[in-house]
């Protein structure tokens, strides 16, 4: 249905209402795509769409201008239902370059709106990408619908009597591009407005070139035709409640902040910057009024030790990383597990081995996460599945390390931390108990006595008279804790600190199963697959087939059930951005023939390669016949 | 430490002394610094529950187990980072650090300089026997240049470190050193370490009779070593010898030399010692035997801030001028309700 609408000039103007839309803002490192991407999601949010988003950086962080390894984008999926991945391709594409065309025009939808900064296609940039001849004058470009503007010079034009250079008056193309996407999907302006008020509230002058840029976007948009229609999408129907967009590295912080504070003790995080886990360190480095203590180690081994003496005094100790972190914290873990301290160590998964990808997503960190240490060292790990859910997870993280005295390993990636969505906020006493209970009787204290439910040794902490106790990594005798080399007790602990984890499956939630209690397939995912899985899966429903999904977070211990549940079902399909790690475990664990799909490529599964790949498993052919 | 004293029973040696059989080699000079260890510590003051010793691995790292306070026995070189982390979360702990010359200088010698720069309120023994026990007799970080042993049959071709220099070289605002057999010296470095506000380190020298035996032997030996040893005094002149009749005086190239007292040179001639000049500091701790006397006692002691409480001050400042509740945080950002 297209109805006409009256533009802020007065033209008539047509408005084709669309149920989602899905676009990307490319541009270098430098020309503020992040931001403008950022800004038109809180558009979206605040207009009642449901949302994802995907940012996707270079691991440079200013490579050479013009370059395509210096390209940075920035995809939003917004929609008038509800959506649980930023979209596999795009239908609109802001360029600002002929590098971030070359980069991105293979994933815009047929048809799709190309709007190109012109300016910017200079024979030198074009040189600069092996483009031999203007791809916006040859015809290449001719299906999709192409918008050539020249959007430095319209911005430079627009700022020309502010006094700024060249170069600052460049800067604001972004808010510009802004300006013309919120023109083109019916967006009130206000709000961008009062948004770059507030950002640059110490810097007037930037305040007052951004409003000009972005208002200068819009108008041009308004006042040319440029675009033949504008599109309109809803507002989703979303659970009532209070909503923020929220990162997974900010939900990770917030979710270890509300953890220490439901537990009433400080928060000490020992950390060393590595991507992409480093935003979750500047997040919690800002909450101190809330006892939190952000320590920058000197290297990935002292994060993890100066946690875990900070837990050993009685506080909430964190360490996050990412894998090459994970590989140099592993001793420190055994010793952790040894000593049976509360600990958490958060994973944000990146592409390995060695450096890999710094800024591009994996999951394959999950046996690292698993077995990475010597000797018997089991411990709990649990796994995020979006940006949202990290929250919980981390909060999770939290009391089962504290309940049950040990580390546990929180697993989130690189697609979650980065990537957005609207988050409804928890009411802080509605979250789960956390109570901490430290050992004060010198009569009865033994440091490895242990409860009987939870098998937790009881925390003694520096301080608590009579309760002098000394831990250390060689093996210690159950009860006393002293040193000892006995066979049969070692025997014995190794037991009891396996059976320690085991008993956390007590705490894991029955399967929620998506789709039929049993029938041909079940897809089974963990961590940030949930997304395209969960929305492959609906799609396949739609199309009759009798497929679930079903989600796993809890991933040492399995849960309970998952076994049970999985027999129910004539094929186990397991989708990992790995080479098929969870399904190494799962049939480990329950014998079962557990078909991968596996992508390596430091991209999330698209909704699309999942339906497409998982039919295929379901028809019986051959993976490789679809790749 | 600057841990407020609050004990109102007066502590004694006993009191510090742990149920667990000690297992290090007859003989050992660590046997001895722990007797020292525990004579002082009822002199401090603090309460023991209020003590806490980390270490490493190695022979030293056993530390822990034979004193009766809280304790940790970590894993190799990195007892510094867990005495961070506790510190920094528990500033009211006295934190005390027992470490070596493989555990702190080879493996762990990372973690060590940045302890010492951050100030971080703890006291770090490092007992530097030259060689490593625990692993039975291969050559270490401060073996000398040629060091035949297990793991070097031919010699080792290593430079060795030099522990004080390093600790100068990383910040450490108070640098001594004493030995395992001067049962009357060592007391006092341990107590001002301890009544320093900030990291103190104490190089140790420390007798291996079983894979390095007599390392020391040149410096303690009875007959001649106060001809070997400097015993530095804060604001006193550097005179050394049986009949104190030898000196260090700073000659026209700026360096040290030994003077002996005749032809008119006399204790006026020697430099005074300045606990808080580091060109000082930095000169003692180049003197090696035997072109010099071993010098001993308190090379360096500035004060700066601590780690510990420049951090807690942002907490409280943070909680006095932007108090935030968990709730208000959550709710932080753009946030909207939907209906
Ligand atoms: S090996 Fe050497 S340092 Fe270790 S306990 Fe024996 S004598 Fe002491």
């Amino acid at each position: 249905m297209t109805t006409a609408g009256t533009s802020t000039s007065g033209r008539t103007r047509t408005v084709t209402p669309k149920h989602d839309v899905v676009i990307r803002f490319a541009g270098d490192s430098g020309d503020g795509m992040q931001l403008t991407g950022a800004q038109f999601t809180a558009e979206a949010a605040i207009a009642g769409n449901d949302i994802a988003t995907f940012p996707d950086y270079p691991a440079e962080i200013r490579a050479p201008a013009g370059t395509i390894h210096g390209v940075s984008g920035y995809q939003l999926n917004f929609s008038d239902h509800e959506v649980f991945t930023a979209g596999d391709e795009p239908s609109v594409l802001v360029v600002m370059n002929p590098a971030a065309l070359k980069a991105n025009i293979k994933d815009l939808a047929q048809n799709g709106i190309l709007i190109v900064d012109t300016d910017s296609f200079t024979e030198q940039n074009l040189k600069k990408v092996k483009y031999e001849a203007n791809p916006l004058e040859d015809g290449s470009l001719d299906k999709y619908q192409l918008f050539k503007i020249d959007i430095t010079k319209l911005t430079t034009a627009a700022l020309n009597d502010m006094g700024l250079s060249t170069k600052e008056a460049t800067r604001c193309k972004n808010f510009f591009c802004l300006g013309l996407v919120s023109w083109l999907f019916h967006r009130p302006t206000e709000i961008t407005i009062q948004h770059i008020e507030k950002k640059f509230k110490n810097k007037p002058g930037l305040a007052e070139a951004n409003r000009r840029a972005f208002m200068a976007g819009y108008n041009y948009a308004d006042t040319t035709e440029l675009f033949a229609e504008s599109y309109e999408v809803k507002s989703a129907p979303i659970t009532a409640g209070t909503y923020r967009n929220i990162t997974g590295n900010a939900a990770t912080a917030l979710g270890f902040v509300a953890a220490a504070q439901r537990a009433g003790r400080p928060l000490f995080l020992g950390s060393y910057p590595i991507t992409p886990a480093s935003d979750v360190l500047h997040e919690l480095s800002k909450y101190k009024a809330l006892d939190v203590v952000t320590y920058q180690a000197e290297d990935e081994i002292a994060g993890i030790g100066s946690a875990i003496g900070a837990a050993f005094g009685g506080a909430i100790g964190i360490t996050t990383t990412s894998g090459p972190g994970l590989d140099l914290k592993a001793e420190a873990l055994g010793l952790a597990a040894k000593v049976e301290l509360p600990l958490v160590v958060a994973d944000i998964q990146r592409a390995g081995p060695s450096t890999g990808l710094p800024t591009k997503t994996e999951q394959s960190d999950l046996l690292l996460a698993m077995f990475g240490r010597h000797g018997e060292s089991p411990l709990p790990v649990i796994a995020a599945a979006s940006p949202a859910d990290c929250f919980m997870c981390a909060y999770t993280a939290v009391r089962i390390a504290v309940k049950y005295m040990t580390p546990v390993i929180l697993l989130t990636d690189g697609y979650i931390a980065n990537g957005s969505e609207p988050w409804k906020l928890p009411e802080v006493d509605q979250l789960p108990d956390i109570t901490v209970k430290f050992a004060t009787d010198a009569a009865t204290y033994k440091p490895y006595s242990r409860d009987e439910k939870t098998l937790a040794r009881p925390w003694a902490i520096p301080g608590t008279p009579g309760l002098e106790h000394r831990l250390g990594g060689l093996e210690g005798q159950n009860g006393s804790g002293n040193i000892s080399s006995d066979p049969d007790n070692h025997e014995l602990m190794t037991k009891l600190r396996a059976e320690k984890v085991q008993r956390i499956a007590q705490e894991i939630p029955p399967m929620r199963v998506m789709g039929p209690k049993s029938g041909d397939a079940i897809v089974v995912g963990w961590g940030s697959t949930f997304g395209p899985i969960h929305a492959a899966v609906k799609q396949l429903q739609k199309e009759g087939r009798s497929v679930a999904h079903s989600h796993i977070s809890y991933i040492n211990p399995l849960p309970s059930d998952l076994g049970d549940l999985l027999k129910n079902y004539k094929k186990v399909i397991i989708p990992e951005m790995n080479m098929g790690q969870l399904r190494m475990l799962i049939r480990a664990n329950f014998l079962v023939d557990a078909i991968g799909i596996n992508k390596m490529k430091g991209k999330p599964f698209t909704i699309s390669e999942l339906v497409t790949k998982i039919s295929a498993i379901m028809d019986g052919r051959k993976l490789e016949a679809v790749q | 430490m600057t841990t407020e004293a609050t004990a109102a029973v007066k502590l004694t040696r006993k009191d510090f002394v742990t149920d667990q059989d000690v297992r290090w080699c007859p003989g050992c000079g660590d046997y001895a610094i722990l007797s020292q260890v525990q004579r002082v510590l009822p002199e401090l003051g603090v309460p023991r529950e209020k003590i806490v010793f980390i270490s490493g691995i190695g022979c030293s790292s056993r530390f822990p187990y034979y004193i009766n306070t809280y304790g940790f026995h970590t894993i190799h070189g990195r007892a510094p980072t867990l005495a961070s982390g506790l510190k920094i979360s528990r500033p009211d702990l006295c934190v005390w650090i027992a470490t070596g010359d493989g555990d702190g200088l080879s493996i762990g010698g990372n973690h060590l300089i940045h302890i010492l720069r951050r100030n971080l309120n703890v006291q770090i023994l490092l007992f530097n026997n030259r060689i490593y026990g625990l692993t039975k007799g291969q050559y270490s970080p401060t073996s000398e240049e040629g060091k035949i042993t297990k793991s070097t049959p031919y010699g080792s071709p290593d430079h060795p470190f030099n522990p004080i220099g390093i600790a100068l070289g990383a910040g450490a605002t108070f640098v001594a050193r004493s030995i395992d057999v001067e049962n009357q010296h060592m007391p006092g470095v341990l107590l001002r370490a301890a009544q320093h506000k900030g990291a103190s380190f104490v190089e140790v020298f420390q007798n291996c009779n079983i894979f390095n035996d007599g390392a020391f032997d040149y410096t303690t030996d009875k007959e001649n070593k106060l001809d070997r040893q400097l015993r530095l005094e804060n604001g006193k002149p550097m005179v050394f010898g049986k009949n104190n009749d030898k000196g260090i005086r700073m000659n026209s190239q700026m360096q040290a030399e030994v003077i002996e007292f005749k032809d008119g040179l006399s204790e006026k001639d020697c430099l005074i010692h300045d606990e808080t000049n580091p060109a000082i500091a930095y000169m003692l701790s180049q003197m090696v035997a035997p072109k010099f006397p071993t010098p001993m006692g308190v090379f360096f002691a500035i004060q700066k801030t601590t780690y510990e409480e420049v951090a807690t001050e942002q907490i409280n400042t943070a909680k006095k001028t932007r108090p935030l509740t968990i709730e208000q945080l959550l709710k932080s950002g753009d946030v909207w309700t939907v209906k």
